[in-house]
């Protein structure tokens, strides 16, 4: 079996997360694994830290993690959460500088085709770039 | 609709009428850009009245194409599998982008 990069979406809304990894499944299929988490435990607008390193751990593959988040908190609790995770997963986690529903589908379907992290990460983020 | 040949050199291309409803829209190009990742060869799409060729497995470029509907998609591919990569991509927009079990 071939791994690819996992994606894992970061929103402050759970609808938000949820349509995203929707839309990313049907677009580019089951291949990819992908992991969302949105909103507080409370259900309302927030991030988790430990909700994002369930995320995280759900998406794993041993090619690596790319986070794409929408605002803020978001990023910041996705960067903690990363530096939470077991030392031997802490660099093969990568927050992208990218629009989230963008950049997930895009994302992903770089990580689809085998490429690495690093890959990966750069196609998300030249839609930042331009 | 469907024309292929071997070019001078190892460049194979093809060409292809997009009978898409929508255009190049975003789910096409994924498809499209997911099927260009399984071949070696290099692959370069343009839509047939446009001057630059376009790299056919960057998806943001693919997308950002924004073909019509009834525009002709060129393909052209040099390497190993040029010519399966060739083939392959114009069945897919041939077939209208059909959704497969992958």
């Amino acid at each position: 079996m071939n791994d690819t990069v996992g994606i894992v979406i970061v929103s402050h809304s759970q609808d938000i997360a949820k349509g995203t990894a929707d839309m990313v499944r049907q677009m580019v299929g089951s291949e990819v694994k992908v992991a969302f988490c949105g909103g507080n435990p409370d259900g309302g607008l927030g991030t988790s830290v430990s909700l994002i390193m369930d995320a995280i751990n759900n998406a794993w593959s041993p090619k690596g993690v790319a986070i794409l988040v929408d605002l803020g908190g978001a990023e910041t609790n996705s960067e903690m959460a990363v530096e939470m995770l077991q030392p031997d997963r802490r660099n093969l986690v990568v927050v992208c500088n990218a629009p989230i529903v963008e950049g997930a589908v895009m994302a992903a379907t770089e990580a689809a085709g085998g490429s690495s992290l690093d890959e990966v990460r750069a196609v998300a983020e030249e839609l930042s770039a331009s | 609709m469907l024309e292929t040949r071997k070019a001078n050199g190892e460049v194979i291309t093809g060409s292809v009428r997009l009978i898409h409803a929508a255009g190049m829209h975003a789910r096409p190009a994924v498809k499209l850009t997911k099927l260009a990742k399984k071949f070696q060869a290099q692959i370069s799409v343009r839509a047939s009245d446009a001057a630059e060729w376009i790299n056919a497995k960057s998806v943001s470029k693919i997308m950002a194409l924004r073909a019509a509907r009834d525009s002709i998609i060129e393909i052209k591919a040099s390497g190993e599998d040029a010519k399966a990569a060739v083939a392959a991509l114009v069945a897919l927009v041939s077939a209208d982008f059909p959704d497969t079990d992958q």
